[in-house]
Parts: structure tokens; C-alpha cells; sequence
């Protein structure tokens, strides 16, 4: 069990629940109040570093071969840009 | 036993057929998240409306499960990367029992909808509901074949093909929790 608390993944594991409880708070409207916009841009951003972080650090991408981690890293940056222009942009 | 750590010899984890499939399958849900968005800005509250019909509890459950299986599979990599293949099958089957687990609350969570008489042809928000989570778990349910193959593969001694096609199938399955991730935020969260 010493084992399993020495890996990184670990770790990484216990603080994507722990966003996903805060980005579950944004969800309710918690945290920034009444404005809705500012907790979804809190929400789709932790979507995304939690995202980044499985990437990087489950599937190894961190290790990989430049070309790859480029391209995921552009996915990451392009979708999540796009979402948020996409719903800033909503009447 | 190799290393995955040291920077300047780039480890590609698993096959590069493997990777072509993945990009593409992450691809191919990028264009239907930004699809989903462009058209939740054309009808906020109808959207917005229908979503509050969705049980945030069972989505977050599940994204509990889909978390904690993709890390079990990571350290049953490490398992089987420090020989340890009886170690690496545990983890693979805990990895299971949780994707099971997310299973069986989408389940719980259709039928709910479909008892509460929404259904894919209620409206755009649901069809969108149905269609990315029922393709979602489609790879869920692929991915469940995935982590069984590589359980059976590691009764053998692990060897470099072995560690290989469980790099693959791990891969892969993480691929299945990135995109449960962004579907989280992006059915039961955004509003």
C-alpha cells in the first residue's frame, strides 16, 4: 500500500476527485454567486486541466514523442477555446 | 523492464496503430462537443431547462468511477512494469468493477429519463443527451472487452509484447475517461 502513496498517479488522483467535488460546487451556482457565466467558465476549465493531466500523466503523454504530446496538447487548447468562445458568445 | 521517465528517450506508450484510432476517436467527439455548444447558444433556456431535469448525482458518481478506474489501470501498468503481473491483474480488476459500476448507474440514469418520458425525440438538448453519452458507452463497453483481454494476457509472464498491449488497452481506456470528463461538465455542469 506504501507503494501505491509513493506514485505521482496517486496523487494526481486524489486531486482530479478533488476538482471534480469543486467543479460539481460551480455546477450549483456555488462559488461565484449568482454569475452562472463565471461559475461554467470555472467549470469547463477544470474540465480541461483535469483532462490535460489524465493526458499527460495516465496515458504517459508527458514521455511520448514531442509530435504527439503537441497534438493533444493543441486538442486540449483548441476545444476548450472553442467552447468557451462559443458560449461567451450566447445571448 | 522499461522506463518511462527519462525525457530524453521519448517512449511512445503501446502501438502507433493505437494512437492514429485514439486521435481520431478524440477528434471525431471534439467536432460533437463544439456541435453541442453551437447550438445550446442558439436556445440557451431550452437547454438550460432541460438540463435541470438531469440527476448531477449519478453523473458525478460516475465520473467517480471513470477517475478511479483510469488511475487503477495506470498503476496496474506500473504493476506489470516492476513484474508484478499478479499485482497488474488486481488493479485491472478493480479497473473493471469500477467501469461496471459506471455501467450499471447509467442504467439507473436512462431508465429514470425514460420512466420520467424523456426520450431521444423530446428535444435537441436530449438528443444530444443520448447520442454522446450512448456512444460514450459504447466505448465504455468496448473498453470493459479491453481491460478483460488484458487481464488474460498478463497470466503469462509479461514480457516487452505483453507490457506493449497493456500500454495499448491502457491508453485507450484513459481516452474513455478524458471524454467522460469534458461530457460531465459540458451535459450536467454548463449553464
Amino acid at each position: 500500500m506504501s507503494q501505491i502513496l509513493k506514485l505521482r498517479i496517486t496523487w494526481l488522483w486524489v486531486f482530479l476527485i478533488v476538482a471534480t467535488i469543486a467543479s460539481w460546487e460551480f455546477g450549483h451556482g456555488l462559488g461565484f454567486g449568482e454569475n452562472v457565466r463565471l461559475s461554467t467558465t470555472a467549470v469547463l476549465v477544470i474540465a480541461f486541466i483535469k483532462a490535460r493531466m489524465v493526458i499527460l500523466d495516465f496515458m504517459e503523454v508527458r514521455h511520448a514523442p514531442l509530435g504527439l504530446r503537441l497534438a493533444l496538447e493543441a486538442w486540449t487548447v483548441l476545444v476548450a477555446g472553442t467552447l468557451l468562445v462559443l458560449y461567451w458568445q450566447a445571448g | 523492464m522499461r522506463a518511462a521517465s527519462d525525457p530524453r528517450h521519448p517512449h511512445l506508450p503501446g502501438e502507433s496503430g493505437v494512437w492514429v484510432f485514439i486521435l481520431g476517436d478524440m477528434l471525431m467527439f471534439a467536432a460533437f462537443f463544439i456541435v453541442f455548444m453551437f447550438y445550446r447558444s442558439e436556445d440557451v433556456a431550452l437547454y438550460v431547462k432541460s438540463q435541470l431535469t438531469l440527476n448531477q448525482h449519478l453523473g458525478a458518481l460516475n465520473t467517480f468511477f471513470m477517475l478511479t478506474s483510469s488511475w487503477c489501470v495506470a498503476v496496474a501498468v506500473e504493476a506489470a512494469r516492476g513484474a508484478r503481473p499478479r499485482g497488474a491483474q488486481g488493479w485491472l480488476l478493480a479497473a473493471m468493477s469500477c467501469a461496471l459500476g459506471f455501467v450499471i448507474v447509467k442504467f439507473f440514469e436512462y431508465r429514470e429519463k425514460i420512466l420520467a418520458g424523456f426520450t431521444l425525440t423530446s428535444n435537441d438538448f436530449f438528443m444530444y443527451y443520448y447520442m454522446l453519452t450512448g456512444l460514450h458507452l459504447m466505448h465504455v463497453l468496448l473498453g470493459l472487452g479491453v481491460l478483460a483481454y488484458l487481464w488474460q494476457c498478463l497470466r503469462t509472464p509479461a514480457g516487452d509484447t505483453t507490457l506493449r498491449t497493456l500500454e495499448s488497452g491502457a491508453s485507450f481506456w484513459h481516452m474513455v475517461d478524458i471524454l467522460w470528463i469534458v461530457l460531465f461538465a459540458l451535459l450536467y455542469l454548463v449553464r
